[in-house]
């Protein structure tokens, strides 16, 4: 495998596992703008207990234990921010990562702003050994009880809490394992890249994740996969298209498309690219299952 | 004494800061959404009025040159700057709300325009880029330094200027809301566009408006910015309307005179943490306080704000 393709693959895996640390909670129709702040938690936990002057752990052991790390600050803020909703919550998820990042930067046993060395390595086979797992995890998740009743509370509030789901429990469950995720792909981005700087992971980045998964839809556990494999891999294209054409405009131009794409999608297509019953009928396509008809006055023959 | 000239600075930056949150704080309390073109609309302004002045702007520059000349040409960068913000208003209302509001009915369900005026954003920071670079651009201010004293306070003209020129506006923008015919549709709209519509509001006509207002009041903000500090870069911003925000959340959303407040406050909060702290610290004190403010008081320090239909 070339340096370029790993290059570009690590980056796709990491967006990927991001994206569904957003997508848990994005299900239940929760918006999180604070990828950034669990990312950064993740990521120097696991580095710092790997770190001979931190815990000296070794490799798997500060990953899983930054997991636990991320999903119990996840858990912890889950419930005062699962109080707010809407605008707020975007809010008030966006301010939790700007503190992460302030108190990072000033925290000098985590290097400051000059970052900090992670030491053990993690191999391009790991990182993608753990974003199939985390894809597979997800597809699993959402097919239990507890992601049909995130479905349900995206659709209908209300109604899913007549119908006797605990909404606020599959929130803070569904809060709580995204936060996880997130620093799980924090963490492989330590290991991998060696290095960390609590800069790198910025309001941008948060925004970028949440579109990965709006734009790939938050209907069914395909959304964030299409999302985030698109949009890291369509600009690399562009840009590899704009170096074979010899046009600088268009490698310098590739985002304004994107940010136009963000716009028109928004408009034709809100619900994402991958909806439910685009699923429904692959699936028919596929498996030749006779598409139901909705109830109703027999059908003559 | 230095306190007081740190608080004076800081006076002058948060003056700044009150016209970005007052238009976050219209677009919120009126359609509630966060509408993330603001950044885009303020950087746009700032780097029109930047290309005006250094001659970078394409097509009309030796035109400009001409009609205003050489000592002038600010002027012309004003104009550019307004004209060109207001259009770019419209159409980002085109694709934020209008065409939803057409197609899926209430354009404020889910978070469309959210994402939209996300999409917008990365729009314009790269075309900005692909235009100009992405490293920070210098100008030489119109009026050089042009500064007076009081005791041992200094103070700079553009700067006195521009906070007066914010709370002006606000004051004007204020009395619209409050008084005007064109107020009370706005404020019926914030209350419940539907029943605005039965009473004969033209929703359609009205709401360019408000984008227009929001995006003038980014593009003051971003020249005075220009004018003031002479250094500008295609992410100024999100730096700017993320402490903004800071301070719209602090007066309450929807509240225009919390979001001059706190718009002030935030400006007097950067300062001074830079003074004592160290600018990296900066982020804590401001967006803790803000965590804090969400989650105990979402409605701000001064209570009452005009929107909780819990949607975007």
């Amino acid at each position: 495998m070339s340096g370029y393709i790993e290059a570009q693959l690590i980056i796709l895996c990491l967006s990927v596992i991001y994206a569904y640390g957003i997508y848990l909670p994005a299900a239940s129709g929760q918006l999180n703008l604070g990828a950034a702040g669990f990312i950064t938690l993740g990521a120097y936990a696991s580095g710092w207990f790997n770190l001979s002057d931190g815990l000296g752990l070794p490799m798997a052991q500060s990953i899983i234990l930054s997991m636990l790390f991320t999903g119990a600050i996840g858990f912890a803020i889950s419930f005062p921010i699962l109080r707010t909703r809407g605008v707020y919550m975007v809010l008030a998820t966006f301010a939790f990562a700007e503190v992460v990042s302030g108190l990072t930067i000033n925290m000098e046993f985590l290097g400051g702003a000059a970052g900090m060395p992670v030491e053990a390595h993690a191999p391009v086979e790991i990182v993608v050994a753990v974003t199939l797992g985390v894809i597979l995890f997800s597809f699993y998740f959402m097919s239990t009880r507890l992601g049909l009743a995130l479905r349900s509370i995206h659709d209908d509030e209300n109604v899913a809490l007549l119908f006797g789901v605990d909404v606020r429990a599959a929130r803070v469950a569904a809060f709580t394992v995204g936060g996880m995720l997130m620093g799980l792909g924090g963490a492989m981005y330590g290991h991998h890249y060696n290095y960390i700087e609590a800069q790198s992971f910025n309001v941008l980045l948060s925004i970028y994740i949440l579109l990965y998964v709006l734009l790939g839809g938050t209907q069914t556990a395909w959304g964030p996969l299409v999302g985030a494999v698109f949009f890291t891999v369509v600009p690399e294209l562009i840009r590899n298209l704009a170096i074979e054409v010899e046009s600088k405009w268009l490698a310098d131009s590739r985002f304004i498309f994107f940010g136009a794409f963000i716009v028109l999608m928004m408009v034709f297509r809100p619900e994402g690219v991958v909806t439910r019953t685009m699923q429904d009928r692959a699936v028919g396509v596929f498996f030749r299952r006779r598409h139901r008809a909705p109830a109703g006055p027999e059908q003559p023959e | 004494m230095l306190i007081l000239q740190q608080l004076i600075n800081g006076l002058m930056l948060g003056g700044l800061y009150v016209m970005v949150a007052v238009a976050f704080t219209l677009i919120i309390g009126m359609l509630n959404f966060l509408n993330f073109t603001i950044p885009a609309l303020f950087m746009f302004a700032a780097m029109m009025m930047w290309a005006t002045m250094t001659g970078n702007l394409p097509f009309a520059n030796e035109f400009l040159l001409d009609l205003f000349g050489e000592p002038n040409i600010w002027i012309a960068g004003v104009l550019v700057s307004l004209a060109a913000t207001a259009v770019a208003s419209l159409v980002i209302e085109r694709f934020t709300y209008r065409y939803m509001k057409a197609k899926y009915g209430d354009a404020t369900e889910h978070a469309l325009p959210l994402v939209s005026s996300l999409g917008f954003l990365i729009m314009f920071e790269h075309l900005v880029i692909s235009a100009w670079g992405s490293d920070a651009l210098q100008i030489d201010s119109p009026f050089g330094d042009a500064t007076f004293t009081i005791g041992s306070l200094l103070f700079s003209w553009p700067q006195v200027i521009s906070l007066g020129l914010s709370l002006g506006i606000v004051t004007i923008l204020s009395y619209i809301i409050r008084r005007t015919r064109l107020g009370r549709a706005l404020r019926s709209i914030a209350e419940r566009p539907d029943t605005a519509t039965l009473m004969g509001v033209d929703v359609l006509r009205i709401v360019p408006i408000v984008y227009v207002i929001t995006g003038l009041l980014c593009a003051v903000s971003g020249i005075l910015f220009t004018i003031n500090y002479t250094s500008i870069d295609a992410y100024i911003g999100d730096t700017v309307a993320t402490v903004a925000i800071a301070g719209m959340v602090l007066g309450g959303l929807g509240n225009v005179w919390g979001a001059v407040i706190g718009g002030l406050f935030v400006g007097i909060l950067e300062v001074f943490s830079i003074y004592i702290v160290g600018a990296d610290f900066v982020k804590v004190p401001i967006w803790g306080l803000l965590l804090i403010i969400l989650i105990f008081r979402p409605t701000g320090l001064f209570g009452h704000s005009a929107i909780g239909k819990g949607k975007f």
